[in-house]
């Protein structure tokens, strides 16, 4: 009769030499395969006295599971050493960094805006375009701008060679929006207009002969002057912040009365103006086949560029058309 | 208009109190402080000097030496870089020690080898005005300047605030030291009166030898003139000139320079005529005869039109452009005696067409445009001229002889307090409506249920029942109107059209393009290089010739961005445009045929790039049937661009830029271009997705590889295949595509994976095998490309 015990700390001590699951297998064939002692012994059965056999029987299938366990411990060894050693052949240096996935950045005055919209259209506003190219009507006399008017002057207008001179123009603000609003669509409106504009300034770190601007309107029953500087109010708080206040100072517009130019606070306590606003004029109205005694309603608009300008203290407002990659991927 | 707090209180003595929250006041009733000043105040150190030599610098020719006599008889050597100055003028000089307003100090310097003993000084340099162009030279009518004694003594200057403040059209009153005077002695509840004038006449009516004629009443409202006698034409008192230099106007000689007083005092611009020069001693006012002549006092000849006003003299020829500028012939001069003083309302609309026909806006027509005062100030501007001419010798013939035409309607306004009040968002009694109204001189003649509303003579621009709701809210103050928000509540949204444009934008992002603004204009030229047709509108009064021309596509403005950021070595551009074009304009429009086109350029790249970049929109916006065809367009690669297709309609190309365009623009590599009109593809059919369940059936694979002619496109046999698998083809994707020697001239190998399944059954060998049959027969039937086998 084999020494079991023996035979168990032997196959121990091989299975350990083992390196490889491939060796560790030819080890287990030693000692667990068909020629293996174990296998002999259990063969060798017979040959035993019946009384002794049943013991013997169940100590060679002990030793048989005992040493079974010492192969799969062995090889789940084995097999993390193994799995060690691989992913540290894996090894990535990832500071190296070759071709790397860029995100793209949208233009700094869409940004503005977006914003611009998403603060409105949480106050009720929808958002309406025009075309860029206007008519005298809708850019000058719908709102009030009989050809005379002075303030025609300071619109700086650019015209277009279309029409009879000075009948076609690139809109000088976003305020024909609002005449094409109100002759489309009956009241009550809620629009804000964002678009580009255009004047006879030349380019240089202050002024461009194209810009952007936004424009609101409110044509309801019974809208007050105190609707429009509360509205002032409310956006300037959801976009600047809650801190920042508003007030309105008199103003003139041919196509508000009355005007008002309406400024921010800032944080030193000084006031910054932002744009303009007003009533809409009756005239506007009127224009526009609504009746001014029945709808009143608010006017405001301001530039985009200005307040990009601000919000990043650009200090060359040409930044925004020259389009200059490390200038666009800077936001 | 600037104004000066000493010349206010000539009209409300008792505004007093903080510059700056005066300043706010002013901002509250709409006349915006653009700056404010303090001037006048000592200046220590700065002296009048005499100039006694000029000589020129030996080492510098910018520069000259003056020597300058400081009241001690000997001459200081100064170093000096303006020439405007001749031997014995009086002029400012800031000796050794003095502190500039600046802060800078000044001390002895070398300038090339020679001592500079002090600086001269520009108006501008001492807070004197705004006249920084040259030395000031001091004017000396009464020879009372005593050299040596300092600057602010020798000119009987004060320290005084000095606001310069913005007017808007609608204010013409506020154009005059009296009008903002009224509006703050209303802010402030302070007393405001016009002083005493004592025009002092003497002589007899007869002698006044003048007579006016209105010819064209639509234009000139009223006309008034004074004859002056005795007048000796030289230089204005001091105070007079510091005035007028503190706000902004430059002395000339005492006639003109009490003109101008007069104008910036009363808001009433004036004119003075040498009597002598006027023919007849009559002045007539009619329209101008189109290209009749007159040169204007700057020395040029003008031509006039039908819309112009003159004024005329006895022989009718004109001598003035009405509410605009003064003629030449009759300018006053040193020998003049005899003045006409002409004080006139002109129509603001007649006033404003010649100015904008003209080019020639003047102090003058800026007030006469906005409508001036026609009542009691022509009259008080009239006696004001001849008080002040007084003082030169001048004595006013008894009298004003006086014209009239058409004067605007002064009917009364009906006002009703609820309507200004639903306006304003106000609780104003009828009471505190008219105290406001009544405090900047407005009348109520009538207090019911409605007001009856008199406007003054001075604001031309109040019309309606909203221009008076905008005078009680500025007396009210804006700040005091409580603040709401509108009652009615609207669900704010994004059109369709704009969530979609949205959607593009943050796909292009998110895969590393760089969105881009360029302005809209183009020079001459740029459609040409670009390859494009050279139709395109044009701007009539464009700001340079390389921005004269409205763009037709955005390639050419994506050329020269790409070109100029290239040129500062920036080569991995993926950049998008979403802008505006300007098409000619349909038949019988008059505007533009406008579009907002979509545009991606990607550098360094070639045509399927920007394919890859379609296909990607496509499947955002979920586009329906998105096909390429030929032809391309002008400006692309001939070969390597092709139309888009949306459902059939055509949207624009896709492919890339031609290399010889490229070139043209200096740029180096490939250029993959997409073009789309954005506007009009969100207006087709997209965006409509539908469920299709998954099926939970086993898929099979097969490939087919086919030998393709050049003229087959892959999407024809793509086509083919999908015709051929029919529904049981869940998947196609083209994998190879191979062109080589072993395919010999013109061919190439393409390899497509074709994966099948049904949603109802398992497919079987057999079946996989006909299908694979029908396709490779579709495709040989309608294509000349040849399964390989």
């Amino acid at each position: 009769m084999i020494d079991l015990q023996k035979l168990s700390q032997e196959a121990k001590e091989a299975s350990i030499t083992a390196s490889t699951v491939e060796e560790l297998s030819k080890v287990q064939n030693q000692y667990l395969g068909k020629k293996s002692e174990l296998v002999k012994a259990k063969k060798g059965l017979g040959s035993i006295p019946e009384s002794d056999r049943a013991t013997a029987g169940k100590e060679l299938n002990e030793a048989r599971e005992s040493i079974e366990i010492i192969f799969t411990e062995r090889k789940l060894e084995i097999e993390e050493a193994e799995w060690d050693l691989n992913l540290a052949s894996e090894k990535i240096d990832l500071t190296e960094l070759l071709n790397p996935i860029t995100r793209g950045h949208l233009h700094l005055i869409t940004q503005a805006r977006d914003q611009l919209e998403d603060v409105f259209v949480g106050m009720g506003f929808t958002v309406a375009e025009g075309p860029e190219v206007e008519t005298a009507w809708y850019n000058f006399e719908a709102l009030n701008i009989p050809d005379w008017h002075p303030a025609r002057g300071n619109f700086d207008t650019i015209f277009v060679d279309l029409g009879e001179p000075e009948e076609v123009m690139l809109r000088s603000h976003t305020s024909p929006v609002q005449i094409r609003t109100m002759e489309r669509q009956a009241p009550p409106i809620y629009i804000v207009a964002p678009g580009r504009t255009f004047r006879t300034d030349s380019a240089d770190s202050t002024h461009l002969p194209a810009f952007n601007q936004i424009e609101g309107l409110v044509i309801d029953k019974g809208i007050t002057m105190g609707d429009l500087a509360g509205t002032i109010d409310a956006f300037v708080q959801a976009f600047f912040g809650k801190e920042v206040k508003s007030r309105l100072r008199p103003s003139y517009f041919p196509f508000t009365e009355p005007s008002a130019e309406f400024d921010i606070s800032r944080p030193d306590g000084s006031w910054l103006e932002l744009g303009g606003c007003g009533m809409v004029h009756p005239n506007v109205l009127s224009n526009c086949n609504i009746d001014p005694e029945e709808w009143q309603g608010f006017a405001f608009g301001f530039g985009i560029d200005r307040l990009v300008s601000m919000r990043y203290q650009l200090d060359d407002i040409r930044e925004l058309v020259l389009n200059d990659a490390r200038f666009l991927r800077q936001f | 208009m600037k104004v000066l707090l000493s010349w206010l209180k000539e009209f409300a003595p008792d505004i007093d109190g903080d510059p700056v929250e005066l300043g706010e006041t002013l901002s509250a009733l709409g006349l915006a402080v653009e700056s404010m000043s303090i001037i006048g105040e000592e200046l220590s150190g700065v002296v009048v000097g005499q100039v006694l030599e000029l000589k020129p610098h030996p080492n510098a020719e910018r520069i000259q030496l003056v020597d300058v006599d400081l009241g001690d008889g000997e001459p200081t050597q100064i170093c000096c870089g303006a020439f405007n100055m001749s031997v014995g003028d009086f002029i400012p000089v800031a000796t050794i020690g003095t502190v500039m307003p600046g802060g800078m100090e000044i001390a002895q310097r070398e300038l090339r080898g020679e001592l500079s003993n002090g600086m001269c000084c520009s108006a501008s340099e001492i807070g004197m005005g705004l006249d920084s162009e040259g030395i000031m030279i001091l004017s000396n009518p009464n020879a009372d300047l005593e050299i040596g004694t300092p600057l602010n003594q020798a000119l009987g200057i004060e320290p005084d605030v000095l606001w310069d403040l913005e007017v808007n059209a609608n204010r013409p009153d506020a154009m005059s030291v009296a009008g903002v005077a009224r509006d703050l002695a209303a802010a402030l509840q302070i007393p405001f009166a016009f002083p005493r004038i004592d025009v002092g006449e003497s002589g007899n009516a007869n002698e006044t030898n003048v007579s006016v004629r209105i010819q064209d009443a639509s234009l000139c409202g009223r006309f008034l003139t004074r004859v002056i006698k005795g007048v000796s034409v030289g230089p204005s008192p001091r105070w007079l000139q510091n005035r007028l230099v503190n706000l902004g106007m430059r002395p000339i000689n005492n006639v003109v320079d009490i003109s101008n007083y007069v104008m910036l005092e009363l808001g009433q611009p004036n004119h003075t005529y040498d009597m002598a020069k006027v023919a007849g001693g009559i002045l007539g006012v009619r329209r101008a005869s189109n290209g009749e002549l007159i040169t204007t006092l700057d020395g040029t000849e003008r031509e006039l039109s039908d819309i112009d006003g003159v004024i005329t003299d006895a022989d009718d020829k004109p001598i003035g452009i009405a509410g605009i500028m003064g003629g030449e012939s009759t300018e006053i001069s040193e020998t003049t005696e005899e003045i006409i003083v002409e004080v006139a309302w002109w129509d603001p609309p007649s006033i404003s067409r010649t100015v904008k026909r003209l080019n020639l806006m003047s102090e003058a027509s800026i007030r006469f445009r906005r409508g001036v005062d026609y009542g009691e100030n022509m009259v008080r501007a009239v006696d004001r001229v001849a008080e002040l001419l007084a003082e030169c010798g001048g004595v006013a013939t008894s009298g004003i002889v006086e014209a009239k035409g058409d004067l605007p309607d002064r009917s009364p306004i009906i006002v009703r307090p609820a309507k200004i009040n639903a306006l304003l968002g106000t609780g104003l009694t009828p009471d505190a409506m008219e105290r406001h109204l009544s405090s900047i001189g407005f009348e109520i003649t009538q207090k019911r249920k409605n007001l009856n509303v008199t406007v003054p003579t001075w604001r031309w621009d109040t019309e309606t029942e909203t221009d008076v709701a905008e005078e009680i809210a500025r007396m009210h103050g804006y700040e005091n109107i409580a603040r709401t928000v509108p009652r009615g509540s609207q669900a704010g949204e994004l059109s369709q059209f704009q969530k979609d444009r949205r959607l593009v934008r943050e796909v292009l992002v998110g895969v590393g393009f760089d969105e881009t603004m360029p302005m809209p204009f183009l020079a001459p030229g740029d459609l040409k290089l670009s390859g494009l047709p050279e139709e395109a509108i044009s701007l009539s009064n464009p700001l340079v010739h390389e921005e004269s021309l409205l763009r037709t596509s955005l390639l050419p403005g994506q050329l020269k961005l790409i070109a100029y950021n290239q040129s500062h070595r920036i080569n991995d551009l993926k950049f998008f445009e979403i802008g505006h074009i300007f098409l000619p304009p349909d038949e019988g429009d008059l505007l533009p045929d406008e579009r907002e086109h979509l545009s991606v350029a990607i550098v360094g790249e070639d045509a399927p790039s920007a394919v890859k970049i379609l296909n990607l929109l496509g499947n955002a916006l979920v586009l329906p049937n998105l096909q390429l065809k030929e032809p391309t367009a002008d400006g692309l690669h001939p070969r390597r661009s092709s139309s888009v297709l949306v459902a059939g309609k055509p949207y624009g190309h896709v492919g890339e830029i031609s290399p010889r365009t490229l070139q043209r623009f200096g740029i180096t590599g490939r250029v993959a271009w997409l073009e789309l009109d954005l506007g009009k593809l969100l207006e087709g059919p997209h965006g409509k997705r539908r469920y299709v369940k998954v099926s939970k059936y086993p898929t099979s694979d097969i490939d087919l590889a086919f030998d393709v002619p050049e003229s087959v496109r892959s999407a024809e046999i793509e086509g083919c295949l999908r015709k051929g698998g029919g529904k049981l083809l869940s998947n196609l994707m083209l994998f190879d595509s191979y062109k080589g020697e072993s395919m010999g001239e013109e061919r190439r190998s393409l390899a497509y994976r074709l994966r099948f399944q049904s949603t109802e059954t398992t497919l079987t060998d057999s079946q996989i095998g006909e299908l694979r049959q029908k396709c490779i027969d579709e495709v040989q039937k309608k294509t000349k490309a040849r399964i390989r086998e």
